[in-house]
């Protein structure tokens, strides 16, 4: 069946994408790993030649009075990945398991 | 359709309430153009382009949520993995972390319109909640993330099954090539905004492209393949839904 196929299928691809997400990690020791949204602010100061200074702040930052915590935000982040992969894990066994106790198909 | 028993609806509508839930939950560091970053105008111009294709996506999901109930479960997965794959920053080549946009899944199962209220959704709580992209900024990023590259994935898709590719193949390059667009397209608004005093726009562009493409292209062949392995599961356990929303054809296997 295509079932055993795919399997492996998965699996190559799976592999494929820790080693594309995790090669430059360890290839490139001691670079920073910032976030690409800052380069772009910085791309933004050597074109204009002057540092850019945005005219709106965040609504959040205004209302705790700085920036998000860095610790909170990788709460969020955690949350967010977390909820999300709770939705897709259910989806799957729920419809993992209709399959498998149906008759037909 | 008539198998479905009331439980089993109620558990879809459940699923798609709560995937409104999570898209609506703070997401953050999206390739977005910071708060305050563009000018008035750009900012204004880019809002007011960006309603009408909000409007056929409000018509697109609501004439799913009416005739195709059944789908409601892939389009609650689907919101759910542009929510998960968002969140994940990886580390690229260039020495910078970027992440995906995961709209490709939803682009080539519900089309591009659908897409676009999704993604606002997301983008316009993170600009609120978690101060990545921004208020001000919500039209720029809603048109790159959720209209620019979700058409573009949506088009590609549609001309590799016109061009009889490989499916996965197709499914692969389009999701890979929106992501890159989403990218493509933010550098070339910035460069609108910031055009190089030397070159103009065009090497304002340029640039611009040359700091987020090194990074960006590991991660879309991720997407890609990710949201290839999404396709696989779907068409392996969700059948009956992929036809109803004509993603198979009736009687293919």
């Amino acid at each position: 069946m295509t079932k055993t196929k795919n399997r492996g299928l998965i699996l190559i691809l799976l592999i494929a994408v820790l080693l594309i997400a995790l090669v430059p990690l360890f290839a490139l020791k001691g670079a920073e790993f910032g976030g690409s949204d800052d380069a772009g602010s910085v791309m933004i100061g050597e074109i204009t030649g002057t540092e850019y200074e945005p005219w709106f702040t965040p609504i959040l930052e205004t209302l705790i009075d700085g920036e998000l915590p860095g610790e909170v935000e990788s709460l969020f982040f955690c949350l967010q990945t977390g909820i999300g992969v709770g939705v897709i894990a259910f989806s799957f066994g729920y419809l993992a398991a209709r399959k498998k106790y149906r008759r037909e198909e | 359709m008539s198998s479905w028993t009331k439980n089993e609806r109620q558990f879809v509508v459940f699923t798609a309430v709560f995937a409104g839930f999570i898209l609506a939950t703070p997401q953050a560091f999206a390739m977005h153009i910071m708060e305050g970053y563009l000018p008035v105008t750009h900012s204004i111009l880019w809002s007011v382009i960006s309603l009408p294709f909000l409007a056929a996506g409000i018509v697109s999901i609501r004439r799913t949520i009416r005739d195709r109930r059944k789908a409601l479960i892939l389009l609650a997965m689907s919101g759910a993995f542009v929510f998960v794959i968002s969140s994940l920053k990886i580390p690229s080549v260039t020495g910078s972390c970027s992440h995906m946009t995961g709209t490709g899944l939803a682009a080539i199962l519900f089309g591009p319109a659908a897409v676009s209220v999704l993604g606002i959704i997301v983008l316009l709580f993170q600009a609120i909640l978690l101060a990545h992209g921004g208020i001000t900024t919500l039209g720029a990023n809603t048109f790159s993330m959720a209209i620019a590259g979700p058409f573009l994935s949506w088009a590609v898709y549609l001309l590799c099954k016109k061009l009889g590719v490989n499916r996965k193949a197709g499914i692969f390059l389009a999701a890979m090539l929106g992501d890159l667009f989403t990218y493509c397209v933010t550098s070339l608004q910035l460069s609108l905004a910031y055009p190089s005093e030397s070159g103009g726009i065009a090497a304002s562009a340029v640039k611009f492209l040359g700091v987020f493409a090194p990074t960006q292209l590991p991660l879309a062949v991720i997407e890609g393949i990710l949201t290839v392995v999404m396709v696989i599961g779907m068409e392996t356990y969700a059948k009956p839904e992929l036809r109803e929303i004509g993603f198979l054809r009736e009687g293919v296997k």
